[in-house]
């Protein structure tokens, strides 16, 4: 953590999950858990947000929401799935409905297990995806000093 | 006359917790027509009775949504241990009767907080999410999950709550109370609270009724629905009346539900002193449910009905779920036509909507 030098902001979309994780989500935010002490702040705009945090499994009316979702975000991005419906389709996985988690249409770097996750879960989920993403923007700067 | 625009709103939008997609037809800036389509949270889990048994559809019925979660698995298990002709222990009764409160008194402080971020007053929000913290304690201490605790099961319940626990249950009460009568001045009588809320979305007990409306949303218009009425669980034993206001409007329905918040509190009370001794908490269940049942339960945000068929085999042959935001989306859209589209967001939070339980 010592090495945080930004402030990412967080994006949080509801892909088919049940509102017990996007609700602990928001609770992980808020005073009692305050994930916002991490420098995180909460977004509704894909253009400002540079960790996704998704919930609930991929369906087929939402699959290219979430893929337009996680293009509109600039680069370098990191992508949580929060809660097990997000990791593999968790209880809903034999639905007809349901295609998988949310890896079966963007890349997810970080997976939170938990029905319904934690809001702990979900902030050592934030400070590991807080970690990588300064990692990929030091890789990212050092490329375009090169390319430059 | 202005020029007509169409505008959409969602399926990700900042106010929204979850994705509902509405098409707003707007002049100038009054809105028109609001035409919603949903979907986007199917997964179809009522098929599931197909692959899962009646016993394990009780965990399938929890996570038709996370928020009242443990009513869902309350209203599916009464309808089968209807069909199956099981009585419950008084004891297992009062308990699933105390976390329907909790669960109902977390749900109403969610929504005010959210309320309250859908007009910008994060203090207040926070505020609200605070003492929600509290509530979600008494739900892990004696059901081991702050959301979804699965300790519904059909004849009874899995999870017995010890006399210190009902101590430190009724602690909290006193103390969440005391927090919310300092968080019910602001939204009683804040200037710019009242500004957002007073008269604006006013839908009349006639326009309820007519559009089939439940919950709050008809209680705060007037109409005195209560399913709690029809006793299921230990609703008989408890003594309450349903909160009603006549005004309609955004004020009307933030209040009945910061009252019905009191009033849970009183009816966990009363439950706490009305506890029968300890004993069983469940009763053996032998065979297939075989039969139909409609079940109707009082959720947090209106009236919700399971029904449930079996044919004597572990499968059941269907069961469906009718929840409240369903309900309540027809007079959604009667409420949005000709206001501002600044107030959108704050109508569309007003009903509560739940799209999870909604598109299942």
């Amino acid at each position: 953590m010592a090495n945080i030098k930004r402030s990412p902001w967080l994006l949080h979309y509801d892909g088919s999950s049940c509102n017990g994780c996007d609700i602990e989500v928001l609770a992980a935010l808020t005073p009692v858990y305050d994930a916002e002490r991490l420098g995180v702040v909460n977004t509704g705009d894909p253009m400002q947000a540079d960790i996704f945090l998704i919930t609930g499994g991929i369906n087929e009316q939402n699959k290219e929401v979430v893929k337009q979702i996680y293009d509109q975000m600039p680069r370098p991005k990191v992508v949580v799935a929060v809660g097990v419906c997000a990791c593999t389709g968790g209880v809903f996985k034999d639905c007809y409905n349901i295609l998988g988690g949310a890896d079966t249409v963007i890349p997810v770097d970080i997976y939170v297990p938990g029905c319904a996750a934690r809001p702990q879960a979900i902030i050592d989920g934030v400070v590991q995806a807080v970690g990588l993403f300064q990692q990929r923007l030091d890789e990212h700067h050092a490329q375009m000093k090169k390319e430059a | 006359m202005g020029k007509r625009s169409v505008i959409p709103y969602g399926p990700q939008h900042p106010v929204l917790p979850e994705p509902v997609h509405i098409d707003l037809v707007i002049e100038d800036e009054r809105v028109i027509e609001a035409i919603p389509s949903i979907g986007f949270i199917h997964r179809g889990l009522e098929s599931l009775v197909d692959k899962r048994d009646f016993n394990q559809m009780t965990y399938i019925a929890e996570r038709t949504c996370g928020i009242c979660s443990f009513q869902h698995g309350m209203g599916y298990c009464e309808a089968v241990e209807h069909i199956m002709g099981v009585e419950v222990p008084d004891r297992a009764k009062f308990l699933r009767t105390l976390w329907a409160e909790t669960s109902r008194m977390h749900s109403h402080l969610l929504w005010l907080g959210l309320l309250a971020d859908g007009f910008g007053f994060e203090n207040l929000f926070y505020q609200c999410w605070r003492v929600r913290e509290k509530v979600l304690d008494i739900q892990e201490m004696t059901a081991g999950g702050r959301l979804i605790f699965s300790v519904n099961k059909i004849g009874g319940v899995l999870k017995d709550v010890t006399d210190d626990q009902f101590k430190f249950i009724l602690k909290t009460m006193d103390e969440v109370e005391a927090e919310l009568k300092v968080i019910q001045g602001t939204f009683f009588e804040d200037y710019s609270v009242l500004s957002r809320l007073k008269g604006v979305g006013v839908l009349t007990a006639e326009q309820i009724n007519a559009l089939g409306a439940v919950g709050p949303f008809a209680r705060a218009s007037g109409v005195n629905v209560d399913m709690r009425k029809l006793g299921y669980a230990a609703y008989p034993h408890i003594d309450f009346e349903p909160i009603t206001s006549n005004d309609g409007d955004c004020y009307a329905r933030c209040y009945v539900r910061l009252m019905e918040i009191y009033q849970s509190i009183d009816i966990i009370r009363q439950v706490i002193a009305k506890m029968p001794a300890e004993s069983d908490l469940s009763v053996a269940v032998k065979g297939n449910p075989d039969g139909e049942y409609f079940m109707r339960v009082e959720q947090p945000r209106g009236e919700a009905f399971y029904y449930v068929k079996g044919n004597g085999t572990p499968n059941l042959e269907r069961m469906r779920i009718r929840t409240p935001t369903f309900a309540n989306i027809p007079g959604l859209c009667e409420m949005l036509k000709n206001t501002e589209l600044a107030d959108i967001g704050l109508l569309i939070l007003t009903i509560d909507p739940c799209i999870s339980c909604t598109e299942r």
